[in-house]
Formats: structure tokens, C-alpha cells, sequence
């Protein structure tokens, strides 16, 4: 049974589709990269399986529930939006912030332990604006750690990330999937970071162009040409060439 | 020059204790409006207030509850509005602000102007509170700071980012919803002290200038309750010795806090 499935999911802003009969499967311990071209509709994919939107058609349930019909699932899942919603000035420490995650349950100490697993404990007393933009990457997954979650669902992590900074978040994912078992899908269109670290690829420009192994994807030139044809038509309809 | 035994007058004593309980409501109900880009909800609903009270005075009804009703129903219709429609919600602010005023404005030119009451209410008369007025300030400030404590993490998530909020299972609807209600009846109780005009200084003001402290959410708070019981208690003594308004004294002194905290932090800062 896999843990997230979406069956010809269509959702139209202003009367334009931004996703056309988009069909996956996510399984457990997927390391799933979602690539596609700025405008593609990576983040209205997200927005949907995270109820943001509900006025789209198809179905989408996470670990055999349609979402619209249950809301519980939602608590099984981190989700980590682009760096630009992080509002730079809120006057929050980073153990305040993760700490917002704490239920009466949970036991204190597990803010520190987890902020020590990101290697953000040194910080815990900074606000979230003095971070850089990885560190506040992390914050945020450290929040979500909190909560021990299934799935990982990260927009567009590295954007504004120098190199150095992305390979130590990539490989924080790639610890939290391989110890935590925790499954990650990220939204990118960094192709070389997809075929580094992911395991599995989705292709999405408004429809799914593929689904699958990585390395089906990155050894057909069919796949790549029609990528890079669909990336450039984007392009064209941006600038009306 | 001062008397020693000013706070063995009664009213001054009622003026304190009112004062600083409204301060501090304020200051809490303030924070989350002045993170959220809200400042303005407060105008809009204290201008609201304004055409409640002129409804209660023109039909003679006790004006406060005509006031209490009409500005939670417009607190909860510019909440539904934002929640459900892509109108920005500043305009609704603005719509809300010049509608109050409008018809308080139509209403009172029919009463033939301005009565002293009408007046209280929009500048305040903290130095005539009576006793009977002290106790539903008492009871809205214990409203208000049971409600925060039971929810202060969903508000403070909440306020920091309400998608993330919706999506780890937090009731955002709900629970802006009941916000909004604080918000209304903190100002409706509040007018009285420092006025339809002015109460909306007192939300934001402290806040604002806590926020140039760029320190966590808990010191951010504890710094704009200092700042608006400091306020409230230097302008209730300085305008007793003065004879001047204090529900301006107050504000003055909110602002002078601002400007000396951003003076301060951008000429170390330089």
C-alpha cells in the first residue's frame, strides 16, 4: 500500500490549469525529488496534498485516506515551505520555535536533543532572522522532527543556498531517510541534486511527465529531451517568444 | 512640588487599576495584531464601536452594549471576509473604519451634535472611572489572558505561519475567530479609559517598539507590557499634576518610548 497517492489530480486557477491528471505513488522510505521548471506547479501539487487547496478534482490519500474526507493524517507529515514565507522579522528564538511543537506529552528534553541532531543546539537562543537560510531550513525540519514524522514534504529547500549549505542539508535528509526512516519529498529544479540524492524522480510541468527509478530517468535521453523541451516552452509562454 | 498621598485618592486608585489592567490587554491582544500586519484592526473595530455607540445614544439604549454587538459582528465579518475572499484585508480594514465613523457621524448630527458623553468615549476619561466600571474590565482581562495561556502556541504558530499552522492540524478558522472576539471586547471595555480615538495606540505602539528589541517572543511581550504599564501609570500621575488629558498623556508617552528605542537602535546600529 503505498503511503501517499494522488489519481488524476486537476486544479485550474482563474480558469487555467496548473495541474492536468497528475497520477503518483509515494512508498514508504522514498526518497522522492520533484523536479520541473519555475511555473510548473510543484507548489500547488504541495498545496493539495497538504489541503491547502481543496477545489481540485482526482483524489489524493495519504496512507489509504482521502485527504478530504480526514484531516488526521496531516499530523503525520513535516512540512517545510520556501525560505520567502519565513517572515525575517518575527521575534522568535529557535527554541521557541521548535519548542511550538511540544505537546504536554512530549518531554522537554526532546527540543534539545533534536536541535543537537540538526546542529542547530549552539543557536537555540537566536532569533529565526539572524540565521542564515540553510540554519533556517533546519529550524524549521527540527520543528517537524518534534512531532515524529512519516513524511518529509519540503518546497524548494535549497533555493538561496550556496553549495556548501546544500550539501549539508542534503545530507541531513539523507540521514533523517536512511536513521529515521523517514520518507522526504522535495520540490526542486535542481536536476544534479535530484540525481545525487533522490532514489526516485517525479517530472511535473502542469502533467506528470515521469515517475519513477532515478536511473530510468537520468539515462533516457527521451525523458531529459522531454524535460528540457517542456522547461524551454515554459520559458517561451513566460516571455512570449 | 508632588503630593505624596496622590494614590490615596479613589479615583486615582480606579484610574491605576483600570489603567494598568487595559495596558496589559492590550499589549497582549497587540502582539499577535501587530505580527499578523493587523495593526489596523483595532481602528477599524474601535471605529466601529464609535457607530454602536451612536446607535445606543440616538434609540436611548445603553450605548456600551449597542457598541459591543456591532463591533464583534464587524471583527467576525472582516475575519470571514479574509479567511474566504482574496480581498486584501487592509481595504476591508479601511471599509470597516470609514463605515463606524460614517454612521456614527450621521447619527450624532441627527441628535443635534456632540454630548459630553459621546465625547468620553472618544477621548476617554480614565480619571472618572467609576467602580462599576472597574469590574468588566477585570472580567474581559481575565477573558483575554485565560484564553492566550490556553492557546498561546496555535496564536504564536498561528501568527508566524498560518498555512503551516492548517497544516499540522491546528483549527486556524477557530481559533482566529476567537481571537478576533478578544479583540472586540478588549476595545469596547478599554474605549471608555482612553478613547475610541486612541485605543488603537495603545495595541500597537509597545509592540512595535518591543519588536526593535529583536529579542524572542516571550522577552518581546514581557518588553511591551513594561512599556504600556509605564505609560499608563506616568500618564495618569503626570496628567493629574498637569491638568492634562491622560489618555493623550499616555499616548505621548507610548510614542516617546517608540522614537527613543528606534533612535537608540539605529544610531548604534550606524
Amino acid at each position: 500500500m503505498p503511503l501517499v497517492s494522488v489519481e488524476s489530480l486537476s486544479y485550474n486557477y482563474n480558469s487555467q490549469p496548473i495541474l492536468e491528471n497528475v497520477s503518483f505513488d509515494i512508498e514508504e522510505g522514498d526518497f522522492l525529488g520533484i523536479i520541473g521548471p519555475n511555473g510548473a506547479g510543484k507548489t500547488t501539487l504541495f498545496h493539495c496534498m497538504l489541503g491547502l487547496l481543496n477545489s481540485y478534482s482526482g483524489r489524493i490519500s495519504i496512507m489509504n485516506e482521502d485527504i478530504k474526507k480526514s484531516k488526521e493524517m496531516f499530523k503525520t507529515i513535516g512540512y517545510i515551505p520556501q525560505k520567502k514565507s519565513i517572515d525575517q522579522k518575527f521575534p522568535i528564538t529557535v527554541q521557541e520555535l521548535v519548542s511550538l511543537s511540544l505537546t504536554r506529552k512530549t518531554p522537554k528534553n526532546v527540543v534539545f536533543e533534536i536541535l543537537k541532531q540538526v546542529s542547530l543546539y549552539n543557536m537555540k537562543n537566536k532569533i529565526i532572522g539572524q540565521l542564515s537560510g540553510g540554519q533556517q531550513q533546519r529550524v524549521l525540519i527540527a520543528k517537524a522532527l518534534v512531532n515524529k514524522p512519516t513524511i518529509l514534504m519540503l518546497d524548494e529547500p535549497t533555493n538561496e543556498l550556496d553549495q556548501k549549505s546544500q550539501n549539508d542539508f542534503y545530507f541531513l535528509l539523507k540521514e533523517l531517510n536512511e536513521k529515521n526512516k523517514i520518507t522526504i519529498v522535495w520540490t526542486s529544479h535542481d536536476m544534479d541534486a535530484v540525481n545525487k540524492y533522490a532514489n526516485k524522480v517525479s517530472c511535473i510541468n502542469k502533467r506528470m511527465f515521469f515517475h519513477g527509478d532515478k536511473r530510468d530517468f537520468f539515462s533516457s535521453e527521451n525523458h531529459l529531451k522531454n524535460y528540457s523541451e517542456s522547461t524551454m516552452q515554459i520559458h517561451m509562454h513566460e516571455h512570449n517568444i | 512640588m508632588f503630593e505624596v498621598d496622590i494614590f490615596s485618592y479613589g479615583f486615582v486608585q480606579r484610574a491605576l487599576i483600570s489603567g494598568l489592567i487595559i495596558a496589559i490587554t492590550c499589549s497582549i491582544i497587540g502582539i499577535f495584531l501587530v505580527l499578523k500586519r493587523q495593526s489596523l484592526f483595532g481602528d477599524a473595530i474601535s471605529h466601529m464601536a464609535f457607530g454602536g455607540i451612536a446607535i445606543g445614544m440616538y434609540l436611548n439604549f445603553y450605548p456600551i452594549w449597542t457598541a459591543m454587538g456591532f463591533s464583534i459582528v464587524a471583527a467576525l465579518a472582516i475575519a470571514k471576509i479574509r479567511q474566504s475572499t482574496k480581498l486584501p484585508s487592509d481595504s476591508m480594514i479601511a471599509v470597516m473604519l470609514s463605515l463606524g465613523l460614517g454612521i456614527g457621524v450621521t447619527l450624532v448630527s441627527l441628535s443635534d451634535g456632540f454630548s459630553v458623553d459621546m465625547f468620553g468615549f472618544l477621548f476617554g476619561s480614565i480619571l472618572l472611572v467609576s467602580p462599576e466600571d472597574i469590574y468588566p474590565i477585570i472580567i474581559v482581562a481575565i477573558i483575554v489572558v485565560s484564553i492566550t495561556i490556553v492557546y498561546y502556541k496555535k496564536f504564536v504558530y498561528i501568527a508566524f505561519n498560518e498555512d503551516q499552522a492548517k497544516i499540522s492540524g491546528i483549527e486556524v478558522e477557530k481559533l482566529n475567530y476567537i481571537f478576533t472576539i478578544l479583540v472586540a471586547i478588549t476595545i469596547i471595555v478599554s474605549m471608555k479609559l482612553v478613547g475610541i480615538l486612541l485605543i488603537s495606540s495603545l495595541i500597537v505602539i509597545p509592540n512595535i517598539t518591543a519588536l526593535l528589541f529583536n529579542s524572542g517572543f516571550k522577552k518581546t511581550l514581557l518588553i511591551s507590557l513594561s512599556l504600556s504599564t509605564f505609560s499608563v501609570f506616568a500618564g495618569v500621575v503626570l496628567s493629574y499634576y498637569y491638568n492634562l488629558a491622560p489618555s493623550g498623556l499616555i499616548v505621548l508617552l507610548s510614542a516617546s518610548g517608540f522614537i527613543i528605542a528606534f533612535l537608540l537602535k539605529y544610531s548604534i546600529v550606524k
